[in-house]
């Protein structure tokens, strides 16, 4: 394992930690991303702008990730569309359902102390550790 | 202004979840994939990442704690079930709603993954 494999998501999780906190402060909201897509998917409230505005953000910070380091993002991903599919839909609705994500209940609620944001958390990650595990035991 | 700074902070963001790793799905499931610990090539870069993000957020939540409203204490069904259907498909994949947003750009089938998520946000408004 590289020094660069363990400095590199410390760095990019203060930046996260730097974008939840800003959001926080310049416009009195938690940056949850499941919560902001879900509120632009129903009626638009008020406060739209910024929710389209930070959204936007996060497509333009991959770009500006290859703009700085020059080359281009790679992903390994499935082409399973069997496997993406109900993924998706699991995902929405749950995250949907369960009011955060890994950014609305792991970031914001964990830094909060939020005790719904620390069993959320808690359930979602054993969940998908017990996934992956079984998806391992079975391949 | 209030825009600005919200473009601003989705950009941090974004770049966050870039330099981390977290856009890459294998990264993530290599993560959840706990049985890499004793087989010896486990990422923790998942860690690595709340432990940069969490105590950053902590500290400037400090400074906003009375812009945002407080953190609600219920404990509900709903969170329970939406988490754990939330695990599920995320362990499937290895794909959250923040990457979802970005990982599109690296390798357009995510947006396989993607369109339904929308559509599963969409569902659940229908739960009453």
């Amino acid at each position: 394992m590289s020094i660069e494999s363990l400095i590199h998501p410390l760095i990019g999780g203060v930046l996260i930690g730097l974008g939840a906190g800003l959001f926080m402060l310049s416009n009195g909201r938690l940056a949850g991303i499941s919560g902001i897509i879900g509120e632009l998917l129903g009626r638009w409230p008020a406060r739209w702008p910024q929710s389209l505005a930070f959204i936007a953000g996060l497509p333009a910070g991959l770009l500006l990730w290859q703009l700085l380091s020059g080359k281009t993002y790679e992903i390994t991903l499935t082409h399973n569309a069997l496997l993406l599919i109900p993924a998706g839909l699991l995902v929405g609705f749950g995250t949907r359902l369960g009011n955060g994500c890994t950014s609305g209940h792991g970031v914001c609620g964990l830094a909060r102390l939020s005790p719904r944001s620390m069993l959320a958390t808690a359930i979602f990650i054993a969940v998908a550790v017990a996934v992956v595990s079984l998806k391992q035991a079975l391949s | 202004m209030k825009t600005l700074l919200a473009l601003l902070s989705g950009l941090l963001f974004g770049l966050g979840l870039a330099v981390s790793g977290m856009a890459d799905p294998k990264v993530v499931q290599d993560f959840l994939d706990i049985g890499r610990i004793w087989r010896g090539d486990w990422n923790p870069a998942l860690a690595l990442v709340m432990i940069g993000a969490v105590p950053t957020t902590a500290l400037l939540y400090g400074k906003a704690k009375d812009k945002v409203p407080p953190p609600s204490r219920e404990i509900t069904r709903r969170l329970v079930l939406g988490s754990a259907l939330f695990g599920l498909g995320w362990g499937l994949v290895g794909i959250c709603p923040g990457p979802a947003l970005e990982n599109w750009l690296a390798d357009p089938f995510a947006l396989v993954f993607l369109l339904p998520m929308l559509v599963g946000m969409g569902l659940a408004r229908l739960v009453p």
